[in-house]
C-alpha cells in the first residue's frame, strides 16, 4: 500500500459524523480516522497485527461515507479493504474461500445450481414448516440470518430467460450492454426485467451477453485480488466484443466495481474504455428524462429514497434517482434524514457482524418511518434484501422496491388513481 | 495506587465497555487534529453522566493521575492530547439536548452534543444558535465552550462566549460547580462563566451547558466579488463596515487559495485576481435588499472585476462553493496541512495578507490564506510534508514571524483554535509577565495538583 495515502489523512475528523460505526460506538477505533491511524501505525511498526487490531478493522462496513466527507481525498474504507487484500495475498485463501470465490461465484451456472435447492425449499412449503418448527434454531446464527434474509426467489434466474438481444421500441437511440448482476438475476429478476423494458422503450437496443460473469465485488469482500482481476479481464474482453454506446447496470455494487476496472487493470486500454462506458441505470434514464417523463402516469404514493453506499459514495450519484422519482406525477416524495447512511447490509457484514449491523439498520428504519412513506425506493440488491426483511410485513409495512420497478409501474399505469390508494 | 487497581476502579465507575486500555485503542487516542503532535494516554474513559465525570475526576485526583478532556478530537492546538499520559476523558456519550426553552430563549445541552445537532434542533423551531466553527458537524458543545470557538458568523453574531449563559463544571476534585443561569442580567459574584469559557479544559470539565438563542433571521442574501487588487478588497471590507452594514459573513480567499480552489473544483474563478470576497447579509427582507445593493456599490467603487448576487438558494450555495472547499483544495496539495488562525484588527487584513505572502516567499513555502476578513481572523495554511524536516523547520520559522507581526499589529496569536500546546510558547509574548502570573494563580486555585489537562496553555 502506498504510504502517501496513509499520511494524507490530516486527522481533521470530518469523516466521523458520517461513519455509521462511529455514530454507534463513539470510539476512535470505530472511526475512519482511527482505521487510517491503525494501518499507518502498523506500517510504522508501532502496532502489530493482533487479533484486537484485526477485529477493529473488521468493524468497517466499507460503505465509503468517509470518502465522500474527506476534504483531502482519503478513502479510509478502500484503504482498509486494500490492507486486508494485501494480508490475504500473503496468506492465501482458505479452503472455503477458494471454493466460494474461485469455484462458485465466477461461474453463473454453478451459482444458479447452488441456489436451486433454496427455491425448492421455498416452493415445496418446506420453508414454512422449518420456520414453524423453529428448526433453524438448531443451526448456527449465521445460517438462520441468511435464511431469514432471502425473499421468495423467482421461478428462474433472469439470466436464463432474458434473450441476449432486446430490440429498441421506436427509433433506435443507441445500443446498451446490460450488465446483469448475480443477485439481481437470482433474486430480483423482476427489477432487472423492468430495467431492460425501460431501456428498450426509451429506444435502446439492449444486449445482455449471456456469458457474463460476476463483476468481482464478492472477491473484494473476500480480499481476493487475483479473483477480482480475473473477473475484470473476462468481462472487459466479453463486452469489448460488442459495439456498445453504454454499459448499464441496475446494481449499485456492480456499477461501482465495473467503473474501477480501468484502475484495476492499469495500462489496459480496453478496461479503461469499458469503465468509461459504465452507467448506473439512473444516470442513463436521467439523461433521457424528457422522453421518459412523457411516458409516466400518476402513481399516488408517499415515497422515500435510500442511497446505496455503492451508488452515493462510490459513484457519487445522488441527484439522478431523486429527480427521476420526483418526475412521476402524483408522487409525494419525502427525503429521509441520513438517507446516504449505510443500511448495515454491506455485502456480508449483516451476517459477519450481526450486532453492529442490527444497530445501524435500526437507525435506518427509524429514519424511514419518520418520513411516513409507504414505499422505500433503492437500487442495490444488498440494500433491498436487508430493508425488505426489516420493513415489509406487519401492520406498519413499508414496501421496498427497486427504482426501475416503480418507474415501469408508472409507465404501465393506465389510469390515475384516487389519492392514498396503494397501487403496486 | 498501582495501575491495575486504578484501572479496575475506573472501569467500575463507568463500566468496562467504556474504559479502554488496549494498545490499539490507546494508539488511536494519541492524536487530535493538530499536525505533528502525539501523546499516549494510559487509559480512555467515556463517562455517561455528570455523576460519572465527577467520580472519575475524584478518583484521578486522589490517585494523582492527569486527566485530558476530549470531545470529538478536532482540536487544532494539541489541546486534547495527553502529553503526560494519564486518562483521556471523552464526552461523546453525553449527547442529549436537555431542554429548549422557547420563553427564555435558552437551550441546555449535555457537553457531548454535536454543535450542528443543536443548530438543527433550534432552527426547526425558528430559533438560532449562531456560532458555526468549521468543524461544527462533529465538534462538541463542551469543546466549543472550552476553546471559545468562532466561525463564519463571528463578525455579526460573535463567538461561543457571547452565548454561554450557564455551565455545570466538574472541578478537579470531582465537585460540581454550577454557574450562571437563565437570567439575562446576573452580577452575583465573579463572572465565573466567562472565566471558564476558553479555559481549554485546564480549570474543570463541563458536563452541561446552557446557551442563549436568538430568533432565526428571516432571510439572507449571498454575494461574490472578485478583486484584481488585494488592497481594494481589504478596503471594501472596511468600507462596508463604515457604511454601518454588518454582514453575517464576510469571507476572503487569497491568490494561492483561489488557484488551488480553481484547480480542484473548477468553479470558474479567474486566476488573475488577487482576492475573492464572499459576503452574506441576513435579517428582515427589506433591510437585506437595501444592504445588498449598498454592498454592490461599495464593491464596484473599489474596482471589483466581477460581482454576483445569488437569486436562489441553489445559486447561493454555488457562490459559497469556493469558500466552502478552500481547505479541501489546499489540503489535497500536500500530505501535511498546518492550519493557523492569526488574527488582526480588521483594518490590518491587507498588510497581514501581504506579510504572509512575503514570508512564504522568503522561506520558500506554499501558504494559502483564507478566512474571516470581517473580523480579521485569517487562516494562513501551510502546505508541507512532515517527512521533509527542513521544510517543516522553515514553516515553523515563518509562523513565528507571522505571529510576531500579528502581535505588533495589535492582533492575537489565536482567534479561535486555542493555545493548547501548539501556541504555548507564543502566549507570554502576547499577554506579558503579569498575564501569565494571573493565569497561573487562577490555575493553581482551581487545580492545585495540576492534574487537569496538564501542560496546556501556560
Amino acid at each position: 500500500m502506498d504510504y502517501e495515502k496513509l499520511i494524507n489523512c490530516m486527522r481533521c475528523g470530518m469523516c466521523l459524523p458520517h461513519c455509521p460505526t462511529y455514530k454507534e460506538t463513539f470510539l476512535e477505533t470505530g472511526s475512519p480516522r482511527g482505521r487510517v491511524a491503525l494501518v499507518r501505525k502498523f506500517r510504522e511498526e508501532e502496532l502489530s497485527m493482533s487479533d484486537q487490531f484485526l477485529d477493529y478493522l473488521s468493524l468497517c462496513l466499507d460503505c465509503q461515507a468517509c470518502a465522500s466527507a474527506c476534504p483531502c481525498g482519503v478513502n479510509a474504507g478502500e484503504l482498509v479493504a486494500e490492507f486486508k487484500c494485501e494480508k490475504k495475498g500473503a496468506e492465501g485463501l482458505s479452503f472455503m474461500e477458494e471454493l466460494i470465490l474461485r469455484r462458485l461465484v465466477p461461474h453463473p451456472d454453478k451459482l444458479e445450481s447452488a441456489i436451486a435447492p433454496i427455491r425448492l425449499y421455498q416452493r415445496t412449503g418446506l420453508q414454512k414448516m422449518v420456520r414453524k418448527l423453529g428448526l433453524l434454531k438448531m443451526f448456527p446464527d449465521a445460517l438462520e440470518r441468511m435464511e431469514g434474509l432471502l425473499p421468495k426467489l423467482p421461478a428462474r434466474p433472469l439470466r436464463q430467460t432474458l434473450q441476449e438481444v432486446t430490440p429498441a421500441v421506436g427509433e433506435e437511440q443507441g445500443t446498451v450492454g446490460f450488465f446483469l448482476g448475480c443477485v439481481m438475476s437470482l433474486v430480483f429478476s423482476e427489477a432487472s426485467l423492468a430495467t431492460v423494458k425501460l431501456l428498450s422503450s426509451l429506444g435502446y437496443k439492449v444486449i445482455t451477453p449471456r456469458k457474463q460473469k460476476c463483476c468481482g465485488a464478492p472477491n473484494v469482500l473476500g480480499s481476493d485480488r487475483d479473483g477480482l482481476l480475473e473477473a475484470a479481464r473476462f468481462n472487459t474482453d466479453l463486452f469489448s466484443g460488442y459495439d456498445l454506446d453504454y454499459i448499464v447496470t441496475d446494481c449499485g455494487g456492480c456499477g461501482a466495481e465495473l467503473k474501477k476496472y480501468g484502475n484495476h487493470l492499469q495500462g489496459d486500454d480496453k478496461a479503461a474504455a469499458f469503465s468509461g462506458k459504465v452507467r448506473d441505470i439512473s444516470q442513463l434514464l436521467f439523461e433521457r428524462a424528457e422522453h421518459l417523463k412523457m411516458k409516466l402516469n400518476p402513481v399516488n404514493i408517499r415515497v422515500t429514497y435510500h442511497d446505496p453506499c455503492h451508488i452515493a459514495h462510490c459513484q457519487g450519484i445522488r441527484r439522478e434517482p431523486r429527480e427521476l422519482l420526483k418526475m412521476i406525477p402524483g408522487i409525494d416524495y419525502r427525503e429521509m434524514s441520513e438517507a446516504d447512511a449505510c443500511c448495515g447490509s454491506a455485502g456480508t457484514y449483516n451476517i459477519g457482524k450481526p450486532e453492529m449491523s442490527d444497530k445501524i439498520l435500526k437507525r435506518k428504519i427509524a429514519n424511514v418511518r419518520d418520513t411516513g412513506a409507504e414505499y422505500l425506493v433503492t437500487s442495490n440488491p444488498g440494500c433491498l434484501l436487508q430493508l425488505k426483511k426489516a420493513l415489509e410485513g406487519g401492520d406498519k409495512t413499508v414496501k421496498v422496491i427497486h427504482l426501475t420497478e416503480l418507474l415501469l409501474t408508472s409507465m404501465n399505469m393506465a389510469l390515475p388513481q384516487p389519492p392514498g390508494t396503494p397501487c403496486l | 495506587m498501582n495501575s491495575n487497581t486504578f484501572i479496575k476502579e475506573l472501569s467500575a465507575l463507568v463500566g468496562s465497555e467504556h474504559t479502554l486500555t488496549d494498545r490499539e485503542s490507546l494508539a488511536c487516542y494519541k492524536y487530535d487534529s493538530t499536525p505533528e503532535m502525539e501523546g499516549m494516554p494510559d487509559a480512555v474513559v467515556l463517562p455517561g453522566s455528570t455523576e460519572e465525570i465527577s467520580r472519575v475526576l475524584n478518583l484521578c485526583n486522589n490517585a494523582g493521575v492527569a486527566v485530558t478532556p476530549r470531545g470529538s478530537g478536532t482540536n487544532l492546538s494539541g489541546g486534547s492530547i495527553a502529553f503526560s499520559g494519564g486518562v483521556v476523558l471523552q464526552t461523546s456519550r453525553m449527547n442529549r439536548i436537555l431542554e429548549i426553552d422557547e420563553e427564555n430563549l435558552t437551550a441546555t445541552v449535555e457537553t457531548g452534543v454535536i454543535t450542528s445537532a443543536l443548530h438543527r434542533e433550534v432552527e426547526a423551531r425558528g430559533l438560532f444558535y449562531p456560532p458555526d466553527p468549521g468543524s461544527m458537524n462533529i465538534s462538541t458543545m463542551g469543546g466549543n465552550v472550552a476553546e471559545n470557538s468562532g466561525g463564519l458568523r463571528g463578525l455579526k453574531y460573535g463567538v461561543t462566549a457571547d452565548y454561554v449563559m450557564g455551565l455545570k463544571t466538574i472541578l478537579s476534585d470531582g465537585q460540581l460547580l454550577a454557574t450562571g443561569g437563565k437570567t439575562v442580567k446576573n452580577v452575583a459574584g465573579y463572572n465565573l462563566n466567562d472565566l471558564l469559557v476558553s479555559s481549554e479544559g485546564t480549570l474543570g470539565i463541563f458536563s452541561e451547558i446552557m446557551v442563549k438563542l436568538i430568533p432565526k433571521p428571516q432571510t439572507k442574501k449571498t454575494m461574490l466579488a472578485h478583486f484584481p487588487e488585494l488592497e481594494q478588497a481589504a478596503l471594501t471590507v472596511s468600507k462596508i463596515i463604515a457604511a454601518r452594514i454588518i454582514p453575517a459573513t464576510l469571507e476572503f480567499l487569497d491568490k494561492v487559495t483561489i488557484k488551488c480552489v480553481e484547480e480542484y473544483a473548477h468553479v470558474g474563478l479567474p486566476l488573475d485576481v488577487e482576492a475573492v470576497l464572499l459576503i452574506e447579509v441576513d435579517g428582515h427582507p427589506a433591510v437585506v435588499d437595501e444592504e445588498a445593493a449598498a454592498i454592490r456599490q461599495i464593491c464596484e467603487r473599489h474596482r471589483c472585476s466581477y460581482f454576483q448576487t445569488a437569486a436562489t438558494p441553489e445559486e447561493a450555495l454555488k457562490l459559497a462553493t469556493a469558500r466552502r472547499v478552500a481547505l479541501s483544495a489546499l489540503a489535497r496539495l500536500k500530505p501535511t496541512t498546518i492550519l493557523e488562525d492569526a488574527t488582526v484588527p480588521r483594518n490590518c487584513v491587507a498588510p497581514m495578507v501581504k506579510l504572509i505572502q512575503e514570508t512564504a516567499r522568503k522561506y520558500n513555502l506554499t501558504i494559502g490564506t483564507f478566512g474571516h476578513a470581517g473580523d480579521g481572523n485569517l487562516h494562513p495554511t501551510c502546505l508541507t510534508d512532515e517527512r521533509d524536516k527542513d521544510e517543516i523547520a522553515r514553516a515553523h520559522q515563518a509562523f513565528e514571524e507571522i505571529f510576531d507581526a500579528t502581535i505588533a499589529m495589535g492582533g492575537t496569536i489565536t482567534g479561535e483554535h486555542g493555545v493548547g500546546m501548539a501556541k504555548k510558547k507564543y502566549l507570554p509574548k502576547l499577554v506579558g509577565e503579569a498575564g501569565i502570573k494571573a493565569m497561573r494563580i487562577i490555575k493553581g486555585g482551581f487545580d492545585p495538583k495540576g492534574l487537569l489537562n496538564p501542560g496546556k496553555v501556560i
